[in-house]
């Protein structure tokens, strides 16, 4: 496999921003890590995920879709779409990848949603494989190998090299574009570093967690259950969860006057909100524990109904390490589970 | 404490003085704590916990849980019980449906401080002698103590409780805390640095209300920020500065009410420290109008709530000097 040295990583980074704008997960003083445009000088982090998942860079949470210019009773539609800049995320963890499989369901079917597309078909993502995976994490639960992530172009770290490999023809002009810094590599310390971390995915605290309770057919099993009352009960409200989740979807399209035309904008949305699916005649979810239900019932029963069995959820942790009362999607399939 | 609380809990269920505890409940890890109720002892004997993790204040649950049928056992930690205090006196708990048992506070601790030193893979964590003793997948870990305490507790205003029906362990004093040492930092930086210095903070935001839905200040049924009809509903920023006027009238709105829990820094999945626009305006209050502690007392009228005469003027800002 090709590799180049982890110390020459800057090396590697340099070359990509010749002829494309790159981003790279990298510490912040609080230490925790987030998705930055790469500057020179810049550290690869070596936390194991970022707060705000790498979604962020094909479903934006605000976006602005189309501008109105009010001139008496005419209305101008004004399209401010503009081809995508070509980027690369680099440094993408092997449960955000899979994300991406789950956004594309929702984004790329008909109708396509041309926003989203323009971006993904622009952003080439490169992966990075786990080493040390966290007790939060349970991404083999969907069936994910962390050892071995999807995207377009893979790298693996033995520890003193990073080992790359395409996936597609997008992967492979990456690695194309950065092929005089690469060279034929050993796999064979890299094979070790890989099967002792299957070892500790299997050893994981969440290892053992499964999807077959759950799944399309579940509807009736679970929407009536009384357990959610329990598990709804401290529930602030918040829209942690549904903001750092990698696959949560749900967005708001609202007008905005700026006093000089009207700016058509959409944000993320969270089902824990008040207002959500709120229409003309009001909101059908009234309670919180309504609200609640519909977060789990979506990635566990509904998105694997239209979806071919693929759940909406890929194990990566997040919401477990954020939720300000440790509620999350564990602990509720757990409490469902009908074995 | 822990043992002692379960026996409390369950003996004020069985003689009927209750018929409901709020506490916390055990996780699927050392440190993933729910607040919860609980309505009967084998409940209780499965899941209650209170440890070094069970930070969470439940005051504010009580707003709702006090208008049920029935008594609720709240435990309540020192901080919490200005909170509780605070809320009696805007009239938003009912304080004959609720019996307080005022229990030891922190020091709680952070798990986020635990794994911002690259400790992983956290199975379990055991406080020796103030050293923790954590065992992970990796090994076991070892950290001090206090290096991994939440800020809120790392300047700790008060170990009294000022209100409770009955305590479990002594009660303590007020603490002579190192609060505002940050606030002073920040009040002595140039109006860039310190614009500098929020801007970083409060650009990580990414608008989940955590901060707002935990703070036991914030209990207006519907806020204007949810609210579609009050024209200034946002779920997104309509440009890069909103975030921090969110948090800045946030900060206002609770001016003089905040009793300074530390909830909101320590919910905020961004580790933004939300709690010192607060403590700027405690201190301030402090300053202009004499000593003041939201929480500390249900009767007393609070500073910006009175009209004195000798009250300072507005253009004390002036007086001051931005920088």
């Amino acid at each position: 496999m090709l590799k180049i040295s982890l110390d020459k990583l800057d090396k590697l980074f340099e070359a990509i921003t010749a002829s494309k704008t790159l981003y790279i997960p990298v510490d912040r003083e609080d230490g925790a890590a987030e998705y930055r445009k790469y500057k020179s000088g810049m550290k690869l982090s070596n936390a194991l995920n970022t707060v705000r998942s790498a979604k962020d860079f094909f479903f934006p949470q605000t976006e602005n879709l189309v501008d109105f210019k009010m001139d008496g009773k005419n209305i101008e539609v004004i399209d401010i779409r503009k081809e995508s800049e070509d980027f690369v995320i680099f440094g993408v963890r092997a449960c955000d990848a899979r994300s991406f499989t789950i956004l594309d369901k929702v984004f790329l079917a008909e109708p396509v949603d041309s926003y989203y597309k323009n971006r993904r078909e622009h952003g080439t993502v490169v992966t990075m494989a786990c080493t040390r995976p966290a007790e939060t994490c349970f991404c083999g639960t969907f069936g994910i190998d962390a050892t071995s992530p999807e995207g377009d172009a893979a790298c693996y770290s033995d520890g003193e090299n990073l080992f790359i490999e395409a996936h597609n023809e997008k992967g492979q002009k990456f690695i194309d574009s950065i092929s005089a810094l690469l060279e034929d590599g050993d796999t064979a310390k890299l094979e070790e570093t890989r099967s002792k971390t299957r070892e500790i995915l299997k050893k994981l605290p969440l290892a053992n967690l499964s999807t077959d309770s759950f799944g399309g057919d579940k509807l009736n099993e679970y929407f009536n259950s009384d357990k959610w009352g329990e598990l709804s009960e401290s529930c602030l409200g918040c829209g942690t969860c549904t903001f750092v989740c990698p696959t949560c979807q749900c967005y708001d399209i609202k007008d905005f006057n700026t006093g000089h035309g009207i700016k058509r904008f959409r944000c993320w949305d969270s089902c824990m909100y008040s207002d959500f699916t709120k229409m003309a005649h009001g909101n059908p979810r009234l309670t919180q524990l309504e609200r609640f239900r519909q977060r789990f019932m979506h990635k566990l029963v509904y998105f694997p109904a239209n979806n071919n069995g693929e759940f909406g959820c890929v194990g990566c942790g997040r919401c477990l390490s954020k939720c300000p009362i440790s509620m999350n999607i564990v602990k509720v399939m757990k409490a469902l589970e009908v074995k | 404490m822990q043992e002692a609380m379960i026996n409390k809990a369950k003996q004020l269920l069985s003689e009927g003085v209750v018929n409901r505890v709020i506490g916390w409940k055990r996780g699927e890890f050392a440190y993933d704590i729910t607040p919860a109720v609980f309505e009967n002892a084998e409940e209780i004997e499965k899941s209650f916990v209170y440890d070094d993790f069970t930070a969470a204040n439940v005051s504010k649950y009580l707003v709702k849980e006090s208008k049920k049928d029935g008594k609720i056992l709240a435990f309540l930690k020192p901080c919490d019980t200005y909170s509780f205090n605070q809320l009696i006196k805007e009239h938003r708990i009912i304080r004959e449906n609720v019996y307080i048992v005022g229990i030891p506070g922190g020091p709680k601790l952070d798990a986020e401080k635990i794994k911002a030193k690259g400790i992983t893979g956290i199975l379990g964590v055991k406080n020796e002698n103030y050293t923790l003793k954590i065992d992970t997948i990796y090994g076991e870990e070892t950290m001090p103590f206090y290096e991994a305490v939440l800020d809120k507790c790392a300047s700790c205003k008060s170990k009294k409780h000022v209100i409770y029906d009955e305590l479990i362990g002594e009660d303590g004093d007020t603490l002579d805390s190192n609060r505002f040492d940050m606030v002073e930092k920040l009040e002595n930086m140039t109006a860039q640095e310190r614009y500098d210095f929020w801007r970083s903070q409060l650009s990580k935001c990414i608008r989940c209300n955590a901060c707002r839905n935990v703070c036991p200040a914030c209990t207006c049924e519907k806020c204007v920020f949810d609210n579609p009809d009050s024209g200034i509903e946002n779920k997104a920023p309509s440009d890069s500065f909103e975030e921090n006027m969110f948090h800045i009238i946030r900060a206002f709105h609770v001016a003089g009410r905040c009793t300074d829990c530390g909830e909101c820094s320590r919910v905020c999945p961004q580790n933004i420290p939300l709690h010192l626009l607060n403590r700027k305006f405690i201190k301030d209050i402090n300053t202009f109008y004499g000593e003041f502690q939201a929480g500390e007392d249900i009767t007393s009228l609070a500073p910006l709530n009175e009209f004195k005469q000798n009250d300072c003027e507005a253009n004390i800002i002036h007086e001051r000097g931005v920088e």
